[in-house]
């Protein structure tokens, strides 16, 4: 292609995006736009994925019938959510498997809230409420997206995030007024979610190398730290509705501003549990290539009798 | 001995266990589709766990909830059939499990929706919408599996030969079922094994297995007796209960 019809098409792409036209799977995009994307999407269906196994953890330990349900049916949500956006990642050309072998190989991220361990049954009320939370946050935004399959995909999820968070809201809620062990475990899972949940909006916007990028592309409509304050701003309040403390000796109220000031976030912890040093990164990743692995023979047994089954059908 | 209470209780611990052993899997099945798939049919599990226990209770009338009985008895007082206990193993074992278990609840709940207890009708009539879905997806993975690979077929049939000494147990029958049956609280029993080896003939069939030829078939779990590996079970089932006893959750 001439280097100015690659001028025009740019410009044309980015009126669209600035006229809030939705770029679908056949529309010209610049392959940083594509890569972009198929980078985002697919780490954000990874996290679904690998984010099944900590709530996993406890679904044969949950405390009653109900809770097991719940838990069952939002884990199975989120498997949804990943098989929605691997999908999405596939309108781009890319491949599901090779995406997925990317997770394996470690090249490929997810969201490093998902490498702290699940130590007691608070922490399924803390990561409905905290994580599932801070996911709304910076999924609602995801639903204007410029890419129309990402955004749709996003409209569907967003609906089923709520009520995540809703049941993670109201075991913390039981807990809290429960018995004091009760109460004290309630406590201690905030303690241990609170701050890699901040954490979950990424580096400071001064740090985060693709912000101005996706955000002149409408992928991203709002920095890190303005969907950092809004979580904060949103959670600190229900935390103190339910009795609990938020693990932050600076955490106040500004009353000129609205907001609540929040401390320093340990950006060493996020940049380690990033790197694979997170308490449980090889366990996450290591638990989801033993299940690609084991079902190895089950997907070729699956294919070999689509085989036969087609070739029985066209001699009979 | 109260019979409705023991007959719904176990119905009840079948379901209970069954769904146990495939929320194991979550998040570690074979392919993505099969992991919400498994997930689904636990929950439907988990949920006719629920309506049986809680209607056992009532028949107990000692004001024990469903949830005191899934958590709070001891190993002798389960009363599931030995299949539902078995471990996954890998996924050819589970798949095979389910169908010869799914094999037998579709025609147990076929009678059971025209149950004069209408209570067990009412949980019978909604359980077999999911069953029929249970075991046509069981069907299926057992067909393709057997029809699929070298290494497919051999490790199914493994499975099946393995299995096949716990299929006799699913139509264990004693005075509990009998004294319903003569009370006319549930329908006749007639013809649910022959049923039951119809469908496990044609599917095997269909899939290429050998049914196995010994015929010693082992039971125990509907009078309590159980294999080692429902302690483990129990171990994780009730942690939380033992753990913290009274408390809600
Ligand atoms: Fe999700
Ligand atoms: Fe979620």
């Amino acid at each position: 292609m001439k280097e100015e019809d690659r001028a025009i098409l740019e410009q044309n792409f980015q009126a669209k995006i600035d006229n809030d036209i939705r770029i679908e799977p056949n529309d010209w995009m610049p392959d940083a736009y594509r890569e972009t994307l198929i980078r985002q999407i697919s780490q954000h269906a990874h996290s679904e994925i690998v984010g099944m196994l900590p709530e996993g953890n406890w679904i044969t330990r949950a405390p009653n019938l109900r809770r097991k349900a719940v838990l069952l049916a939002k884990v199975q949500d989120e498997a949804g959510h990943g098989l929605y956006l691997y999908s999405a990642t596939e309108t781009l050309g890319a491949d599901r498997e090779d995406t997925i072998d990317d997770l394996h190989s470690g090249k490929a991220k997810y969201s490093s809230i998902f490498n702290y361990p699940t130590l007691s049954w608070a922490d399924m009320g803390a990561i409905g409420w905290l994580v599932d939370g801070a996911a709304i946050m910076n999924q609602v935004p995801l639903c204007r997206c410029s890419y129309g399959p990402y955004a749709r995909a996003m409209v569907r999820v967003c609906k089923e995030e709520s009520f995540h968070q809703r049941q993670g809201f109201e075991i913390m809620m039981t807990l809290a007024k429960g018995s004091p062990e009760q109460k004290a475990m309630a406590q201690d899972a905030l303690n241990r979610f609170w701050w890699p949940a901040l954490m979950m909006f990424g580096p400071n916007d001064a740090e985060s190398k693709h912000t101005a990028q996706s955000m002149k592309w409408k992928i991203k409509r709002h920095t890190n730290d303005e969907l950092r304050q809004q979580f904060v701003d949103v959670t600190v309040p229900q935390a103190e509705l339910i009795g609990l403390t938020v693990p932050d000796p600076d955490l106040k109220f500004n009353e000129q501003t609205g907001h609540y000031e929040y401390g320093e976030i340990n950006w060493d912890e996020f940049w380690q549990v990033v790197k694979g040093n997170g308490p449980c990164n090889k366990e996450r990743v290591d638990a989801r290539r033993k299940a690609k692995e084991d079902g190895l023979w089950v997907r070729e047994a699956a294919t070999a009798y689509a085989a036969k089954k087609k070739l029985r059908k066209q001699a009979s | 001995m109260n019979s409705l209470f023991e007959y719904t209780l176990r119905l009840g611990d079948d379901s209970l266990m069954i769904g146990h052993r495939l929320s194991e899997w979550c998040g570690h099945g074979p392919i993505l589709e099969e992991d919400i798939a498994m997930t689904n049919i636990a929950l439907d599990f988990v949920g006719q766990a629920t309506s049986l226990l809680e209607l056992a209770g009532k028949f107990e009338g000692k004001g024990r909830s469903g949830d005191d009985l899934a958590f709070l008895r001891f190993d002798r007082d389960y009363k599931n059939v030995l299949l539902v206990e078995q471990p996954n193993v890998d996924f050819g074992v589970t798949m095979m499990r389910q169908f010869l278990f799914d094999a037998y609840r579709k025609p147990l709940f076929e009678r059971l929706q025209y149950a004069s207890n209408k209570e067990i009708a009412a949980i019978a009539e909604k359980s077999l919408k999911e069953t029929k879905y249970h075991l046509r997806h069981s069907s299926e993975w057992v067909i393709r599996l057997g029809d699929g690979t070298e290494e497919s077929h051999t490790r199914i049939q493994e499975a099946l030969d393995n299995l096949w000494r716990y299929t006799g147990e699913l139509f264990y029958s004693d005075d509990v079922d009998k004294e319903l049956i003569a009370a006319g609280e549930i329908p006749s029993m007639d013809g649910l094994e022959k049923e039951w080896r119809q469908t496990v003939n044609e599917v095997l069939a269909e899939a290429t297995l050998k049914i196995p030829e010994s015929d010693w078939q082992f039971d125990g779990g509907r009078k309590g007796m159980h294999s080692e590996h429902l302690g483990y079970i129990l171990t994780e089932l009730q942690y939380m209960q033992r753990a913290y006893p009274g408390l809600e959750w």
